[in-house]
C-alpha cells in the first residue's frame, strides 16, 4: 500500500501576500446576480475539470474526487472528526484483522435501478485491481489476497479474480487479506472501493464520460473544461443524503477568477482564496469565511542517499529542526494560513500525539549546538528542492533564511519548473539535498503517514529513508489484534521517528476557503474537502 | 500573382513540418513523464506505467512517435490525451471558437481604434492632442496586461456593476467586450504609434502637396493617397497580431476565465500532453503563414508598384 492524493494542489494554492494589486473591499456581497446556467436550489462550488475520465479507481486528485464522492457510495465514509460512519455497509467485522465480513444495507439502487449487491462490490474491485485496466489507484487492492494473481509486477495477469473475495448471498461478502491489516476498514473509506453496476463492463470507456453511481447525486452532464452537473438522487437511502438539489462543479483558471464570481454572486463556494485576496477575504464574506485546520503536513525531507545527507547523525537534523522558526514564518510569509507541526502527523488523524520535543521548537543555541555536536552539515550548505509552480518559493526562502540565521549553515533552494520535473527528480534519486515533502490523508490513521513515508519499502519514501529499528516497530504495529492496538503501536514508531528525523515536520495545513450568503451549512472534512450534501440553498 | 500565391503554400509545407518536429522533439525533452506524472505525490508500479505508455505508443522511439503521429495527422488524427483520454481534435475544437470570437473583437478594435487615433494624431504632429496620444500608449505599452485587466475588472465589475467579473459558460457578446479590449489595448497602442508616424512623415510628401494642389476634396486626400501610402507597416504588425491574437492570451483569458487557447495550451504545457501542445502549435502555425500571406497580398493592393511575379 502507498501513497496519497498529492499535496501538490492545496499546497500551491497557498502564500505570498501579492496584494499589489488588490483593490480594496467592495462590498457588494451578495449581489443578488446568480448564474443565469444554475439551476434553483443546486449548489456551485469552484471544482476544475478531473484529469481523467470518471473511473473511481482512476482518480487520486482532488478535482476528479469531488466528482466521484458525489456519485458513488462506498461501503463507510467518515464524518468531520475522522469517524467511521457506515453508508452501503450495514456492518463490518472481523475476527482478526485478516477476513473481514461486509454485510450491505438492503434495497440500494444504482442510478440505473439496478440492484446493488456483494457481486457488485466483487466484480469492481476484481475490474479495478487487474493490470490490464491501468487503473491509478489499483495498489490500493493489493492488500486482498489473490491480488499478485491479476496484478503482477511483470507479465499477464494469471487470473481475473482475486481469491480473497467471496460473495456468501446477495448482500454479504468476505474479504480475505494476504496479511493481518488492523486498520484496514479505515482503507475502505476510499473512493477507489466503490461498486459499479453491470452496464459499465459493456464499455467502460463510455460510462468514464458519463457515469451511473449508487451515491447521493446522479449525473446530468458534463460540459468540458467548463462545468460538471449532477443533480440529488431521490431515492438514496444513505446518511449522507443530498440536502440540496444538486451540485455545479464549476472550472476556474484561477483561484482569482473564482473568488471574484463568488463575491459577485455566481459562484456559491471557492475551496481555497488566493493570495491576492487572502489579506480581505474575511471582510468580504464575513460569516462566509473559512479557515480551518485539516490532515495535512508539510515537511522538509532529506534525500539519504546525498553526499550531504548519507550517514548523517540525526543530531544534525535534530539542529536544523530547530533552527526554523515555525511561528513566525506561518504567521507572515503563510498569512497564517499554516500552524506549526508538533509531530509527523496531523492532529485529525486518529493516535495523533504531541511529541513532547524541544526539536520542533525554534532555539538558535541550541540548534548550533547539536549540529556541532552531530558533526556538522558536509560542506556546510544544503539545498531544498520544490515545485516553483505551487507557490512554495516564499516560504523555502524563509525557512532557509531562518537556517542560515540561526546556525551559519548556508541553505538555498532549489527551484524545479513544475511538479512532474520535481516528482521526476525525486523517483530517480537526483534530488541535492532535501526536498519538500507534503502529504494528505487518505483515511484518518496515523499510519498513513508513518508507514507510507517511512518504511523502508514505501515507495512514496523519496527521501529513501531506511532503518532496520523503525522497520520491525512498524510490523509489531501491523501484527497488532485489534486497531487501538496497532495505532498505539504507530505512537511507538513516532516517538521513535524523532530520534532518527527522517523528515523535519514544519506546519499543517488549513482551508482558507468561504461562501456565498445564498447557502449555508458549509463545512469542511478532516482531509480538507467540502462536505457538499449537507450544503442547504436559500 | 498565381504563381507567386502557389509558390508562398508549398513554402508551407516544410515549413509546417519543421515547426512541428521542432515542439514535438522539446516536448520530448521536457524533463518530467506525463504517465507518471498523472499519479502525483502517490506512487504508481511500473508494470502500471508501462501497460499506459504501450497503450498510447509512447514506449516507442521519439522518431518512430513522430512519424506515427504525422502519418494519423494526415488522416485527420490529431491524437488523444493522456490524462483524460479525448481526442485532441475535439479538446481543440471546445476551445477555438471562443479564443477566434475573442480574437475578431479585439482585432477590430485595434485596427478601428488604433487606425483612427494614429491619424487624428498624425496629421497634426507635434500638437496637444498628437503628445496626448504619445502618453497615453506609453501608459498601454508599459501596463502589463494583467493589471489593466483587473482594473477593469475592479471598475466595471466591482465599483460600476454593469458586468460579470467573468465571462460565463456560454459568453455573450457583451461579455466579451471587456476581455476583448483588455486583449486589444496593447496592439492598439503599436497600432496607434506606427499609423501616427507614418502619417506624419507622409503628410510633407510631395504626393500630398500634388493631390492638395490638384484641389481633391480633404476626404479623398487623406482618405486614399494618405491611407494607402501609410498604411503598409500597419499592415504587416497588423498580419503578425493577428497570429497572436488567435493564440489566444494567456493572461487574459485567465484573469476573465475564459477558456479559450491560451488556457488550454498553458494546461497542456504543465501536464506535459504532448499531443495537445503540438496539435494547438501546428494550427498555430498555420494561422500564422496564412496570416502573413494574406499580408504580402495586400501590399500589392495598398501599392500597386510592388508586384508578385
Amino acid at each position: 500500500m502507498r501513497g496519497a492524493k498529492s499535496a501538490k494542489w492545496v499546497a500551491g494554492a497557498a502564500v505570498i501576500a501579492l496584494a499589489a494589486t488588490a483593490c480594496g473591499g467592495s462590498d457588494n456581497g451578495d449581489g443578488g446576480k446568480k448564474n443565469s446556467g444554475q439551476p434553483a436550489g443546486y449548489v456551485s462550488i469552484d471544482v476544475g475539470e478531473p484529469q481523467k475520465p470518471l473511473m473511481p479507481a482512476d482518480t487520486n486528485e482532488s478535482n476528479g474526487a469531488y466528482v466521484i464522492r458525489s456519485l458513488f457510495s462506498q461501503l463507510l465514509g467518515f464524518d468531520s472528526k475522522g469517524e467511521i460512519i457506515f453508508l452501503n455497509a450495514e456492518s463490518l467485522e472481523t475476527e482478526d484483522s485478516k477476513t473481514w465480513t461486509v454485510k450491505l444495507k438492503k434495497g440500494w439502487k444504482f442510478h440505473n435501478g439496478e440492484d446493488v449487491t456483494a457481486q457488485s462490490y466483487i466484480d469492481a474491485w476484481n475490474w479495478y485491481a487487474n493490470v490490464k485496466n491501468k487503473q491509478q489507484n489499483a495498489f490500493w487492492f493489493s492488500d486482498i489476497k489473490g491480488y499478485a494473481d491479476v496484478h503482477p509486477d511483470k507479465g499477464e495477469p494469471k487470473s481475473d479474480k482475486m481469491s480473497g473475495l467471496t460473495a456468501v448471498d446477495d448482500t454479504t461478502f468476505t474479504i480475505e487479506l494476504s496479511e493481518r491489516v488492523p486498520y484496514f476498514n479505515y482503507k475502505l473509506g476510499y473512493s477507489t472501493f466503490a461498486p459499479l453496476p453491470k452496464v459499465f463492463y459493456d464499455d467502460p470507456a463510455a460510462f468514464g464520460k458519463k457515469p451511473i453511481g449508487n451515491g447521493p447525486y446522479e449525473f446530468e452532464k458534463w460540459d468540458h473544461k467548463k462545468l460538471i452537473q449532477v443533480k440529488a438522487y431521490d431515492a438514496y437511502q444513505g446518511p449522507n443524503k443530498a440536502a440540496n438539489k444538486g451540485l455545479q462543479f464549476k472550472n476556474y483558471s484561477t483561484v482569482e477568477a473564482a473568488y471574484s464570481d463568488l463575491i459577485s454572486g455566481n459562484l456559491d463556494i471557492v475551496r481555497q482564496v488566493g493570495p491576492r485576496d487572502l489579506p480581505k477575504y474575511k471582510t468580504d464574506l464575513g460569516d462566509g469565511a473559512i479557515s480551518q485546520p485539516y490532515a495535512a503536513i508539510q515537511t522538509l525531507v532529506p534525500a539519504f542517499y546525498t553526499k550531504t545527507f548519507k550517514d548523517i547523525d540525526p543530531k544534525v537534523l535534530q539542529g536544523l529542526s530547530m533552527a526554523v522558526d515555525r511561528d513566525t514564518i506561518t504567521k507572515t510569509v503563510l498569512n497564517g494560513t499554516r500552524t506549526p507541526a508538533t509531530s509527523f502527523t496531523p492532529p485529525q488523524v486518529k493516535g495523533n500525539q504531541t511529541l513532547d520535543s524541544d526539536f520542533l521548537k525554534y532555539d538558535p543555541a541550541k540548534a548550533k549546538e547539536l549540529i556541532k555536536a552531530g558533526g556538522g552539515v558536509p560542506g556546510n550548505k544544503f539545498t531544498i528542492q520544490y515545485n516553483s509552480d505551487g507557490g512554495h518559493k516564499e516560504w523555502v526562502t524563509a525557512v532557509c533564511e531562518s537556517i542560515r540565521n540561526a546556525t551559519g549553515v548556508d541553505c538555498t533552494g532549489d527551484p524545479k519548473p513544475d511538479f512532474p520535473t520535481d516528482l521526476e527528480a525525486r523517483d530517480n534519486n537526483e534530488v541535492k539535498g532535501m526536498y519538500r515533502g507534503g502529504w494528505v490523508a487518505d483515511y484518518p490513521v496515523n499510519v498513513n503517514f508513518l508507514k507510507e513515508l517511512y518504511h523502508s519499502k514505501a515507495e512514496s519514501n523519496n527521501g529513501r529513508f531506511a532503518d532496520k529499528e523503525i522497520d520491525a516497530l512498524m510490523a509489531k504495529g501491523d501484527k497488532a489484534e485489534s486497531l487501538e492496538e496497532s495505532v498505539a503501536a504507530y505512537q511507538e514508531v513516532e516517538k521513535a521517528l524523532v530520534e532518527k528525523m527522517p523528515s523535519i515536520p514544519l506546519w499543517y495545513y488549513a482551508i482558507n476557503g468561504g461562501h456565498g450568503k445564498s447557502v449555508s451549512n458549509v463545512k469542511v472534512d478532516f482531509h480538507g474537502d467540502f462536505e457538499l450534501t449537507n450544503v442547504t440553498t436559500k | 500573382m498565381g504563381r507567386y500565391v502557389a509558390r508562398r503554400l508549398l513554402q508551407m509545407i516544410p515549413v509546417f513540418i519543421g515547426s512541428t518536429l521542432l515542439v514535438f522533439l522539446m516536448m520530448y525533452a521536457l524533463p518530467g513523464d506525463p504517465v507518471r506524472a498523472l499519479a502525483g505525490e502517490q506512487h504508481v508500479d511500473a508494470a502500471q506505467i508501462a501497460e499506459i505508455k504501450a497503450s498510447l505508443g509512447l514506449d516507442q522511439p521519439i522518431w518512430q512517435q513522430y512519424l506515427n503521429y504525422l502519418a494519423n495527422l494526415f488522416q485527420g488524427d490529431l491524437g488523444t490525451q493522456i490524462g483524460t483520454k479525448r481526442p485532441v481534435a475535439e479538446v481543440i475544437a471546445d476551445a477555438y471558437p471562443i479564443t477566434v470570437r475573442l480574437g475578431i473583437f479585439a482585432f477590430v478594435f485595434t485596427v478601428v481604434a488604433g487606425i483612427s487615433l494614429g491619424i487624428v494624431a498624425g496629421l497634426k504632429a507635434e500638437s496637444l492632442r498628437d503628445r496626448g496620444l504619445l502618453g497615453l500608449t506609453l501608459v498601454l505599452i508599459s501596463m502589463p496586461s494583467f493589471v489593466l485587466g483587473f482594473l477593469v475588472q475592479y471598475f466595471f465589475a466591482f465599483q460600476l456593476g454593469i458586468a460579470n467579473p467573468n465571462v460565463s459558460l456560454e459568453p455573450t457578446n457583451t461579455e466579451l467586450l471587456m476581455p476583448a479590449l483588455v486583449l486589444a489595448s496593447l496592439s492598439l497602442a503599436y497600432v496607434a504609434r506606427l499609423t501616427r508616424t507614418s502619417v506624419a512623415e507622409n503628410v510633407r510628401a510631395d504626393f500630398m502637396r500634388t493631390a492638395v494642389a490638384k484641389g481633391l476634396p480633404r476626404r479623398r486626400v487623406v482618405g486614399i493617397h494618405l491611407m494607402r501610402n501609410s498604411l503598409i507597416p500597419v499592415v504587416t504588425f497588423l498580419g503578425a497580431d493577428i497570429g497572436s491574437m488567435m493564440g489566444g492570451a494567456i493572461v487574459t483569458e485567465g484573469i476573465f476565465n475564459i477558456k479559450g487557447i491560451g488556457s488550454l495550451i498553458f494546461d497542456a504545457l504543465g501536464k506535459r500532453e504532448g499531443a495537445t501542445v503540438v496539435g494547438v502549435v501546428t494550427l498555430l502555425v498555420v494561422v500564422y503563414l496564412v496570416c502573413s500571406l494574406l499580408v504580402d497580398l495586400l501590399y500589392a493592393v495598398l501599392d500597386p508598384r510592388i508586384r508578385y511575379a
